[in-house]
């Protein structure tokens, strides 16, 4: 007989990205949470590329750092080369990202988990606790209990996770964890649906053995761009990364290889991510293509580490040597640790409610890698949603629910528990379909004030939102009241057509060379605005007219986030064919637009479940 | 649908207009179909062509054809039976009885459609197209519903829908991969979507036609009092559809007259005469003229002395009261041949932008992509941020996903429900 150990509201367990953002956000929305990590040392640890941010990703980051999270804040105390992607295209499809160095990352996040009500544990987690139907707790490998109101799973890749170089494969979660066997056999005696997926990882270099004098330098930008909206600027030196390329040698060892590459030689079964293949999969399936880049990423300061991103491998260590060694500025480089891929079960998500809990076992909660995503990003997303809804769940609250209109954290969460994934799930801005309103620049608008009312953003984040939000308002209406033509602005240097429309203020803004002075110039009684105000006014005028033509998106959205209920009966709706019938039983999508997504749903049937609903409202 | 049942009842109807005839059919689908023929017929194999005596509580009803289809490989998706009746009202009704007492169903109107569709036998264009087929009076209608029925919609959609993604696809490539270098694939996103937008266009406007084609075209006969446009109407139409009298002024309103002209279905307007009127009769002389210049095509009759006015391209001039000499004569006949091949060979010109549409609803949605697509083309040329040109063409997309019933499907249906006939 065990004796109760502890009692917390809110487990976590997984040190990583989303186990992080869920413990800090559990125990701001006011649990007392525990966050249980195998290795204390390894809380924080960026495992694979050395990078926070990019195009989507940076728009998951700004929104969890909206709404009190860590990643963005982290990301900045490590930031050695701050670059904003996309800077030519329009400030929608632009994503802050940085190189970070792992080591002042690391040490950023233990810091900022710091919280009166957040205690760290160390211990492997070997089974849950269900009583009543019910997660009540953990069962630790030591034979102690934990006993909780919800737990949040964000183990990563340790469900059957297989490492292979070459030819050799061994189990592991990462390079030198062992895997989590009890609790990974206690997921899969619930019967959940699962998939198996793949990812690969480069070599890694050792920087000192490659010749950076004959390498292009990419330098980071002159203005940087920050992560976090409390950030005012890098604190740590920034660096240059370097950009050399693959070439044909190079892609004739790799072809001459690729029987004893893992994921070529038969040996994966999982399903690999298209858009950033192994550099097996791009000689193969671009072979027209006789060159391609590679991004040399330092990995910290004091880290002669070097992460060429871009070639991913499987194959046997002394072939990447080989290949390594054919390309440009790396003859001489030293691989300190193979590249190597890693296949790994994951929960189909679809098996989640919105929350991120399993809709067969109330009170546990998903987030991260388990759930088929691949990112940091996406993990830390994950995490903030899921630590809120437990703590929500422990203290008897409503889920907190996220829109695809209004956050790409939405668009994550719907995608993941509506469609399921077939690869490893990344963002892409893409995805979003309100992606003109969905900016990185305004995810504090968006979210801060719902984040706040949740009890996640604190005293002093909501002071300095709440100054930003006063500054915009009397700059927006200010613009809005008054009247520009085109042809007295075209005479203070914007460029406009002379004979163009008349504006209102904000749509004059946003036009190409226009600025605040010139604005004021003509109209005196325009009061003075602060440049970051007048930046972000003026995003937002260049998409004004743009956005509200999204009408019809909205509609059909709108149409589509029709609940079905989680008990209906889809036997009994005639007309579905039976095969459909029992694929809408076992997936059970939450709402009209999930339904949409499942396989072999037609038109027809969607009409059929629309007059069901229509019937029982 | 009233009561929700684990599969759907077995129903029947008679699937041939009702009344005397060479071949009444009664159709039956659902799980008991070949149950309920065999009650009446015999054993039967479970794909069965078979000419068997139609029986019940030991009386003959009547010798029938009898063919059965297995689920899910019928019209209906369900298990259907049909007897090929001889066509007599009474044998219908006797089988009917005999099915009722039997415990199958009358169908509702549209039901076997229906079924059909919650089936996934058909597409919703491809119902649009049968209810067409269905409601076919001329040549033209026939073959034009018959080619949206075989699916050319959906698969002109779809093709559409393929290129759309590419074009869209380029762009988004160039937003989301900013890191690759994949160059610059905004141009050739820019020719697919002017390609597209021009294709749209052309096609809006064979929709249009096939409206025209299923509710007929308007030709209205235009002239002063008297000049013998109602004669000319009655004549055309082979029969007095209109009061005439050789008293101006006769027409008030504007006479409708249905013809089949060379396989288009026309609708000939008789508009009261261009004359100075007043009170009620003016009334009748605005409305028509206001019809007229609405038609399709106007035939002017110009009395004999009169100087002929210009034609403009949707107008046939011609003297009226004119036995040769290139007029017409609705009196003696002249002419009336000629003018109504001329009318016939006009309107058959404009079937030949007929396309895969066939209803209003696909004309504008397929304008309503052009106009999405023609915006994201002037976008890209305007150096605007591609993240709004690919705005326009999501919304482009978003077009032609009603076009095939992927959203907007609903009021669809119950247009097309309502206008279904039982049996069919």
């Amino acid at each position: 007989m065990f004796h109760v150990k502890q009692s917390w509201d809110v487990l976590v367990v997984g040190g990583g990205h989303a186990g992080c953002e869920a413990a800090h956000a559990a125990a701001r929305a006011g649990a007392r949470t525990a966050l249980l990590t195998l290795r204390l040392d390894a809380v924080g640890a960026m495992s694979c590329n050395p990078a926070i941010g990019g195009l989507g990703k940076g728009h998951l980051v700004r929104e969890v750092d909206a709404m009190g999270g860590l990643m963005g804040l982290a990301a900045d105390a490590a930031g050695i080369q701050f670059r904003l992607l996309n800077r030519s295209k329009g400030p929608a499809v632009q994503g802050p990202r940085t190189q970070a160095d792992r080591r002042l990352y690391k040490a950023a996040v233990r810091r900022l988990l710091a919280h009166e009500r957040l205690a760290l544990i160390e211990g492997e987690a070997a089974d849950l606790i269900v009583q009543d139907g019910r997660v009540q707790g953990l069962r630790l490998a030591d034979g102690a209990e934990l006993r909780a109101r919800a737990v949040v799973l964000t183990t990563g890749t340790f469900l059957g996770g297989v490492i292979h170089v070459g030819d050799v494969s061994r189990p592991g979660g990462r390079v030198g964890e062992a895997p989590s066997v009890a609790l990974a056999h206690r997921l899969r005696d619930l019967g959940l649906p699962m998939g198996r997926l793949k990812t690969g990882t480069p070599p890694r270099l050792d920087g000192r053995t490659i010749q950076w004098d004959r390498l292009e330098a990419q330098a980071p930008d002159a203005d940087p761009v920050m992560l976090s909206f409390l950030s005012a600027g890098p604190t740590a030196r920034q660096v240059a990364c370097g950009i050399t390329h693959t070439n044909p040698r190079t892609h004739d060892i790799i072809r001459d290889n690729l029987a004893r590459s893992a994921m070529y030689g038969g040996h994966i079964q999982g399903a690999g991510p298209r858009y950033c293949p192994s550099i097996e999969d791009k000689v193969v399936r671009f072979a027209d293509k006789d060159s391609h880049q590679v991004f040399l990423e330092p990995e910290g300061l004091d880290d002669p580490t070097v992460y060429p991103n871009g070639i991913s491998t499987s194959l046997p260590a002394s072939v990447q040597q080989d290949y390594v060694r054919s390309i440009a500025g790396l003859e001489d480089a030293v691989i300190t640790q193979a590249g190597y891929a890693i296949e790994y079960d994951h929960v189909d998500p679809r098996a989640l409610s919105p929350s991120l809990e399993l809709k067969a076992l109330p009170g546990l909660f998903l987030a991260g890698q388990i759930n088929g995503t691949t990112g940091y990003e996406e993990a830390a997303a994950q995490g903030l949603a899921a630590g809120l809804n437990a703590a929500r769940a422990a203290q008897g609250e409503a889920p907190a629910t996220f829109d695809r209109a209004t956050s790409y954290l939405g668009v994550l969460l719907d995608d993941l528990v509506g469609r399921g994934v077939a690869e490893p799930y990344r963002m892409f801005t893409s995805r979003a379909e309100f992606r003109l309103s969905l900016r990185a620049d305004n995810a504090d608008q968006r979210l801060t004030p719902q984040a706040r009312a949740w009890g996640l953003v604190d005293e002093p984040r909501w002071a300095a939102f709440s100054v930003k939000v006063e500054r915009l308002d009397a700059a927006r209406d200010a613009l809005r009241s008054r009247r520009f033509t085109a042809r007295s602005l075209a005479a203070q240097g914007v460029r406009v057509a002379p004979d163009g429309e008349t504006r209102d203020g904000l749509a004059a803004l946003a036009l190409p060379d226009a600025t605040w002075e010139a604005l004021a110039a003509l109209d005196p009684t325009l009061p003075p605005a602060d440049d970051a105000t007048v930046a972000q006014l003026s995003r937002e005028g260049l998409y004004a007219a743009y956005e509200s033509r999204q009408a019809r998106e909205a509609a059909a959205l709108r149409e589509g986030d029709a609940t079905l209920p989680p008990d209906l009966d889809y036997a009994a709706i005639p007309g579905l064919s039976s095969e459909l019938k029992g694929k809408l039983a076992r997936l059970r999508p939450a709402t009209l637009r999930h339904a949409a997504l499942v396989d072999g749903m037609t038109p027809s049937a969607l009409l059929l479940l629309r007059a069901r609903l229509k019937r029982a409202a | 649908m009233t009561q929700a049942l684990p599969e759907s009842p077995t129903v029947f109807a008679p699937a041939t207009a009702p009344g005397r005839a060479g071949v009444s059919v009664m159709r039956l689908s659902g799980p008991r179909a070949h149950a309920a023929a065999e009650a009446l017929a015999g054993p039967l194999p479970p794909v069965a062509r078979t000419l068997r005596t139609l029986r019940h509580a030991g009386e003959p009803l009547d010798q029938a054809l009898v063919l059965t289809w297995e689920a899910p490989n019928s019209f209906t998706g369900e298990h259907v039976a049909e007897l090929h009746l001889h066509g007599s009202p009474a044998a219908v009704a006797a089988v009917s009885r005999a099915l009722l007492a039997l415990g199958v169903a009358l169908a509702e109107p549209g039901e076997f459609t229906r079924r059909a569709l919650m089936n996934g036998r058909l597409d919703l264009a491809r119902v649009e197209g049968l209810a067409a087929l269905l409601d076919a009076e001329t040549e033209g209608q026939r073959r034009q519903a018959l080619r949206v029925f075989s699916g050319a919609l959906g698969a002109k959609a779809e093709e559409w829908r393929a290129r759309l993604l590419r074009a869209v696809a380029l762009v988004e490539a160039g937003l989301d991969f900013a890191e690759e270098d994949l160059g610059d694939l905004l141009p050739e996103a820019r020719a697919q979507a002017a390609l597209l937008a021009a294709e749209l266009r052309a096609e809006a406007r064979g929709a249009r036609v096939a409206e025209r084609l299923r509710d007929g075209f308007e030709v209205a006969l235009v002239g002063p009092p008297n000049a013998g446009k109602s004669t000319l109407l009655n004549r055309l139409a082979g029969r007095d559809a209109a009061l005439v009298s050789p008293e101006p002024g006769t027409t008030r309103d504007v006479i409708e007259v249905r013809l089949d002209l060379g396989g288009l279905p026309v609708t000939l307007l008789d508009t009261a005469g261009l004359r100075d009127a007043s009170g009620v009769e003016a009334l009748g002389v605005a409305r028509g003229q206001e019809r007229a210049a609405r038609a399709d095509l106007r035939v002017l009759l110009v009395p004999p002395g009169e100087p002929l006015p210009e034609a403009g391209p949707d107008d046939i001039v011609l003297r009226a009261k004119a036995d040769g000499g290139g007029g017409v004569s609705g009196l003696t006949g002249a002419g009336v041949d000629a003018l109504a091949a001329e009318i016939a060979r006009r309107l058959s010109l404009r079937t030949a932008a007929l396309g895969v549409g066939l209803r209003e609803r696909h004309a504008s949605a397929m304008q309503e992509g052009a106009e999405a697509l023609e915006e994201a083309v002037a976008l890209l040329d305007a150096a605007a941020p591609p993240e709004i040109a690919a705005a326009s063409l999501r919304r482009a997309l978003l077009a032609l996903d009603a076009l095939v019933g992927r959203v907007g499907t609903e009021d669809i249906l119950g247009a097309i429900f309502s206008s279904f006939c039982i049996g069919k």
